[in-house]
């Protein structure tokens, strides 16, 4: 079989220059057909979603707002490797690191943590390389609906550690809902 | 009523023809001799003949006018770079049209009204169908002349628009 | 008794001018839905139940929007472009019989603005001036592509008001008159000229798509090559008469359709239902019959606008010139001659 012949998509059609007859030329019966079409397609099901009151289901790989997550002791898990930052495909990430005290035991996992933590918004493509990056399972991007809101200054897109870290409360639920 | 109204429809006749010819602006002149067959449609009207009233604003203003409106936007006359004419371009002018003006007056006052004979007849003389009697029995012959010339002249234009082929 | 007949007829006229504005009004809703349904989707349904307030909603919005003038050195012509279009429009609804007759304490009362003689020619004529609207719109917009547009409309409407004029004469010969009344009383029970003048009413249809702009003859306000044509520069409230002067054509043009190949207000049973039920029950169903096939027309109007795409300009002029007009000559003498031999 040639190359010519062959029709990948079953829908392959011959483009023929030939004249047409008198009836193909006043097209009559291809308007027909044509509106026949269209009729049909008027009661058809109709594709929309109405949106605020159905919602389209999301992707199970769905990758939404960032999370920088605690332990089951409320603890920031991230220990300012880095990793994420460099795995970050759109430079998006920055952090600066900081030495634990010893009155701080409680608030951080490790010896090392992010004293500052910041991811621009603008540039973040949700591509989730930071999440598969991080070793101490700190950054998670959450099904989050909500990603960024819209606003007017370019600032207020750099998101800080007060946006990024889960809330302590949630963190509580989470342990309790674990420990139940 | 019938008065008041002749004199309103007159009133706006002789002036927008007036306007049609004083005005500057070639479009304006246009659309100012559109008011003017639309008030003469209405003349017609007043004189019991609706069918000439309508004929009127279809050919007249329905064709004829958008025509020339069609050529002056086409050859955008809008700009007024028109030169003056010479004086005696002007006196010529004048005169032809007054002798003109004289051959029309003089042949309508010549003329000897025709419609008494409908009158009389009682027939409703602004039906079609009245009309159309008159023109197929008495008027037949000037009837089909007219339609050979307009076949004529329908028949040059197709020859005028015609592309000639040997030159091209 | 004079102001007896001034007040009816005031109150038809009005009645009309106000049923001709309402369909406007909802033909644009009514596009904005076929639309969506011939392409899969919802359509409008937000304002109110199933969107049946979005006519309002977006008559507001054009109300409320600023009032843009070019920069053209005949603002009183621009103005008057949109306002001629309008009134041409309405016009002509005048001389359409909108059912037979009622009778209503003690009066018959003829649904119909005027029976004129001539009211056929009085339709042309008005459809011929309103090529003035846009025409002069178009040219005092001081636009190259509304000045086109002009030029597109002026010409495709006078090409196809010769094929209609002619197409419309084998009817008149069938009903041997003029008066819109005395046809649709000829189309009585089921004897509509569309099952006599087959190849009539379709010249006729196709003409009309072209006398009202619409696809697939909408060369005027094509928006891919004259980016909307001759209302380029019109906004506010003159873009919206504009655009509801095209519903209201259309919804006129639907109306004659109707009228002169559908039998108008004739329904077959309609002599029984007079016997029956009384002439006044029998025209009122009548008027009902006359609106369900306007609304069948303009939902055609619609449908094909969805379907067929636009013509190119050449193609349109030799359809015009070199199609249609000679088919409908050709019918004017097919009528003829068997008028002729039935007689």
């Amino acid at each position: 079989m040639s190359i010519e012949t062959v029709s990948l998509s079953g829908r392959k059609k011959q483009v023929a220059n030939k004249k047409m007859t008198f009836a193909e030329r006043i097209y009559i019966i291809a308007i027909a057909k044509g509106m026949w079409t269209t009729l049909k397609h008027m009661f058809k099901k109709k594709v929309t979603i109405s949106y605020p009151e159905q919602t389209r289901p999301f992707s199970d790989v769905y990758r939404g707002r960032h999370m920088l997550m605690r332990d089951d002791e409320g603890r920031e898990r991230c220990t300012a490797c880095g990793l994420c930052a460099l795995s970050c495909p759109a430079e998006a990430i920055t952090m600066k690191a900081a030495e634990r005290t010893a009155d701080e035991k409680h608030l951080y996992r490790e010896e090392k943590y992010a004293e500052i933590y910041e991811i621009n918004m603008l540039r973040c493509i949700f591509c989730g390389l930071c999440e598969e990056a991080c070793p101490k399972q700190a950054i998670y991007l959450t099904k989050s609906k909500q990603i960024v809101f819209s606003d007017t200054s370019r600032e207020s897109f750099i998101f800080g550690k007060e946006e990024l870290v889960m809330p302590l409360e949630m963190a509580i639920k989470n342990t309790q809902k674990t420990q139940a | 009523m019938i008065e008041i109204l002749f004199y309103l429809l007159s009133a706006i006749t002789l002036g927008s023809a007036f306007i049609t010819i004083l005005s500057k602006n070639p479009i304006h002149s246009a659309i100012w001799l559109v008011v003017c067959f639309f008030s003469i449609a209405g003349h017609y009207a007043l004189l019991n003949s609706q069918f000439l009233a309508m004929v009127h604003i279809i050919v007249y203003s329905g064709a004829i006018m958008i025509l020339m409106l069609f050529t002056i936007m086409l050859m955008n006359l809008n700009i007024s770079n028109e030169i003056s004419k010479p004086l005696v371009t002007k006196i010529v002018a004048t005169i032809a049209f007054c002798l003109v003006g004289l051959v029309l007056v003089s042949a309508l006052t010549q003329t000897a009204p025709a419609f008494d004979a409908y009158v009389n007849s009682g027939q409703d003389y602004q039906s079609i169908q009245v009309l159309g009697k008159v023109l197929m029995n008495e008027f037949v012959v000037p009837f089909e002349m007219t339609a050979v010339l307009l076949l004529m002249a329908m028949i040059g234009a197709v020859l005028i628009s015609k592309k000639d082929k040997k030159i091209a | 008794m004079e102001e007896a007949i001034i007040i009816e007829k005031g109150v038809i006229i009005l009645i009309v001018f106000a049923i001709t504005m309402l369909f406007a009004m909802y033909c644009t809703l009514a596009e904005r839905k076929i639309a969506a349904w011939i392409q899969d989707r919802r359509g409008p349904n937000r304002a109110g139940p199933g969107g049946i307030f979005q006519p309002l909603a977006d008559g507001l919005k054009l109300f409320s929007k600023e009032e843009f003038m070019p920069n053209t050195p005949n603002t009183f012509l621009f103005v008057l472009g949109p306002t001629i279009s309008m009134t041409m429009a309405l016009m002509t609804s005048a001389v359409i019989p909108w059912g037979d007759s009622l009778e209503i304490g003690g009066r018959t009362v003829l649904l119909q603005a005027t029976d004129i003689n001539v009211a056929m020619l009085y339709v042309f004529a008005v459809l011929s001036v309103s090529v003035y609207g846009i025409m002069i719109g178009g040219w005092a917009s001081n636009n190259k592509y509304s000045l086109m547009s002009a030029m597109r409309v002026a010409s495709q409407m006078i090409s196809y008001e010769i094929a209609m004029g002619l197409s419309i004469i084998a009817v008149i010969m069938m009903s041997s008159s003029m008066s819109l009344r005395d046809i649709a009383a000829s189309q009585h029970e089921m004897h509509w000229n569309i099952f006599y003048q087959p190849l009539a009413f379709f010249i006729f249809l196709v003409c009309s798509f072209a006398e009202t702009n619409r696809t697939p003859f909408d060369l005027a306000e094509c928006e891919q090559e004259l980016i909307g044509g001759y209302h380029t520069e019109y906004s506010s409230m003159r873009m919206g008469f504009f655009l509801f002067a095209e519903y209201a054509a259309m919804f006129i043009s639907s109306t004659l359709l109707a009228v002169l190949f559908l039998g108008a207000y004739n329904y077959p049973g309609m002599t029984w239902a007079a016997e029956n039920w009384g002439t006044n029950v029998a025209n009122g169903i009548g008027i009902g019959v006359l609106f369900i096939k306007i609304c069948f027309f303009l939902f055609l109007y619609m449908w094909v606008r969805w379907t067929i795409p636009r013509f190119r300009y050449d193609q349109l002029m030799n359809l015009g010139w070199k199609t249609l007009i000679p088919l409908a000559i050709i019918n004017i003498i097919i009528t003829a001659v068997v008028i002729l031999l039935n007689q």
